[in-house]
């Protein structure tokens, strides 16, 4: 028996490490960070919450929260849209399996490349002289090259919805999959129209793939810092520049602090949507 | 269930799937509240005709007739049919009640009125204290009973049932099918019900339809399809037949009609290869001259009056009238 238990623990043990050196010390370290102090040329150990007085106290924090939040439901709301519509076209109205999967792989192509590509791929085409704006002006829509195309809001959500609608399509796709085809039969025999099935079928059985894709875009959207840079030609911000202008200026205690707040306020929002689902059957 | 029980036809209906044909041009006429099994092995096309009937597979050719209205083309739910699906597809995150009401919710009616109704279903298929469990939580057979009410709610004049028992346990097998008849009685509605189980047809159907290879080999009342089969196919699915050529043509005789006496008495030679005790019978299987296998089945006590082991010589003999000529 005692031999047993220790198998055991000696086969949890590689990943235990791996978890404990890689994800549980650097986020105890962060924390230990994020109450210390820093001056312009120096960072000294300490016990202190200056840093979290002056996050809390300071207006910038909340607008830039509040804009990380706007990004991240913008995004949420057109990548579900998107993702949703995707995977249930897949899933409902491609017929064989053999096709599901050509046009599943067909959606992972843009991923051959990477992130950074991927986003700076759109600057040529927003830009104010780039084919978007040129078509627009040919096509006599617009007299003269609009502005808010490239470096705006606008384009920082494009970027994002570009970058991750697949992580809502894969989940979504996965738990459409496993809905049972003869509950739609069933719900057409009881007389509901395509869009009754959808609601009342198609939609609840599918919340916990609509879940996990949300967990998936809102905290990349979140932690995010890097689109928000090139796509707003920063003049836009988010958590993550909070976080990479303070590194950039070495005050990692001040850095580490917002990275806890941001770290908490996600893991809140993850924590509140798992109340509403249940997403264990899906794991 | 108010108005009058309409029956009904299939005229020339026919299923292709590509160049397979399915079901091939079957005409049926079912007679309105009857008890009717679509009786066949698997890839028949039994379940294919079930599901022209629904409305859940389009007719290639043909059509569909309820009462005086063609309702091939019609949507499921208008064709005055319900289904009750193989694992019953019921609705994993709805409640008992939901699912039964779900096809009223759908035409709009009102929250309350539709418990309501769903509660008169319950009571009807004795679920009344588990309406508000989840499938899951249930046993296979009050699953059953869920899907029975949902498709009963619908006042349907035809129920359409694919093979109901399958999922289940064979001791619970019995116990369903007794329920399931006991209720077609009760409401007087025709139930059509698609089985490869020759003893549930038996059991349940007042008529049953024989198919093999997308046609329909015999239809009629069980004890006359049992009795006197008309194809060796039938002869051989239903059971308890045993096929002889004779130097007049294929015959079908069942096993209980065959006796065994003196080579000499005997109709046929034989020699016994296997005894098997049945408790009240004893099943003897004899290989002929001819090398065909034919099975006596006798009633226990005359067996042991003179008891056989394999390898004696027997004379198989039946009464001429037992014999029914097979189209060959």
């Amino acid at each position: 028996m005692r031999h047993k238990t220790l198998s055991g623990w000696l086969m949890a043990m590689p990943l235990t490490l791996v978890l404990v050196f890689f994800l549980v010390l650097p986020i105890i370290m962060i924390v230990i960070v994020s109450f210390w102090r820093a001056t312009e040329f120096s960072i000294i150990p300490d016990f202190d919450f200056e840093n979290y007085e002056f996050l809390f106290g300071s207006n910038v924090t909340y607008r830039v929260f509040l804009n990380t939040f706007k990004y991240a439901a913008i995004t949420w709301a057109l990548t579900l849209a998107i993702g949703f519509t995707i995977a249930y076209f897949l899933a409902f109205h491609v017929r064989t399996l053999t096709w599901q999967i050509a046009l599943f792989l067909l959606c992972t192509i843009p991923f051959w490349t990477s992130n950074i590509i991927r986003m700076i791929s759109w600057i040529p085409f927003l830009g104010r002289n780039g084919i978007a704006n040129s078509t627009l002006i040919s096509w006599g829509v617009v007299g003269e090259p609009v502005d808010w195309l490239l470096f705006s809001d606008f384009a920082v959500i494009l970027a994002f919805v570009h970058l991750y609608t697949l992580f809502m399509v894969v989940p979504i796709f996965n738990t459409m999959m496993r809905i049972d085809k003869s509950l739609i039969e069933a719900a057409r025999d009881a007389g509901a129209n395509g869009a009754q099935i959808l609601w009342n079928v198609i939609i609840p059985l599918t919340k916990p793939g609509i879940m996990i894709g949300t967990i998936f875009v809102v905290t990349l959207v979140m932690g995010d810092f890097i689109t928000v840079r090139f796509m707003s030609g920063s003049q836009s911000a988010n958590v993550g520049r909070l976080i990479s202008n303070d590194i950039a200026l070495l005050a990692y205690p001040s850095a580490a602090a917002t990275a806890v707040v941001l770290l908490l306020t996600v893991l809140i929002v993850i924590g509140l949507m798992l109340r509403f689902v249940d997403i264990r059957k899906e794991l | 269930m108010s108005e009058p029980i309409k029956d009904l036809e299939l005229v020339n209906v026919t299923k292709r799937y590509g160049a397979t044909v399915a079901v091939d041009a079957i005409n049926h006429h079912f007679k309105p509240g009857t008890y009717t099994c679509l009786l066949g092995p698997s890839g028949c096309g039994k379940s294919s005709t079930l599901r022209m009937i629904a409305g859940h597979e389009s007719i290639s050719d043909g059509s569909i007739l309820l009462g005086a209205h063609d309702i091939s083309d019609l949507p499921p739910a208008k064709r005055g049919t319900a289904m009750m699906f193989q694992n019953y597809a019921l609705f994993p995150h709805l409640s008992v009640t939901e699912n039964v009401a779900f096809s009223l919710k759908m035409k709009g009616v009102d929250s309350k009125t539709r418990r309501a109704a769903a509660n008169e279903m319950l009571e009807l298929v004795d679920l009344t204290e588990l309406s508000d469990r989840l499938p899951d939580q249930l046993s296979g057979g009050q699953q059953q009973r869920v899907a029975l009410a949902r498709a009963l709610i619908t006042r349907p004049q035809v129920l359409l049932l694919d093979e109901p028992l399958s999922a289940l346990d064979p001791f619970l097998r019995i116990r369903m099918r007794a329920e399931l008849r006991k209720l077609q009685q009760e409401l007087g509605i025709s139930f059509l019900h698609v089985t490869h189980g020759q003893d549930e047809a038996l059991a349940l159907a007042d008529e049953i339809v024989v198919m093999n290879n997308a046609v329909i080999e015999q239809a009629g009342p069980a004890r006359e399809v049992f009795n006197a089969p008309k194809t060796e196919f039938v002869a051989r699915f239903m059971g308890g037949h045993n096929v002889i050529a004779l130097p007049d043509g294929h015959f079908a005789i069942r096993s209980d009609a065959v006796g065994l006496t003196t080579v000499e008495a005997g109709k046929l030679e034989a020699s016994v290869t296997a005894v098997e005790y049945q408790g009240t019978h004893v099943s003897v299987t004899a290989r002929t001259v001819g090398d065909q296998d034919v099975t006596a089945l006798m009633a226990d006590s005359l067996f042991f009056e003179q008891p056989k082991t394999p390898g004696d010589r027997v004379g198989l003999s039946w009464d001429p009238n037992d014999l029914h000529a097979l189209a060959s």
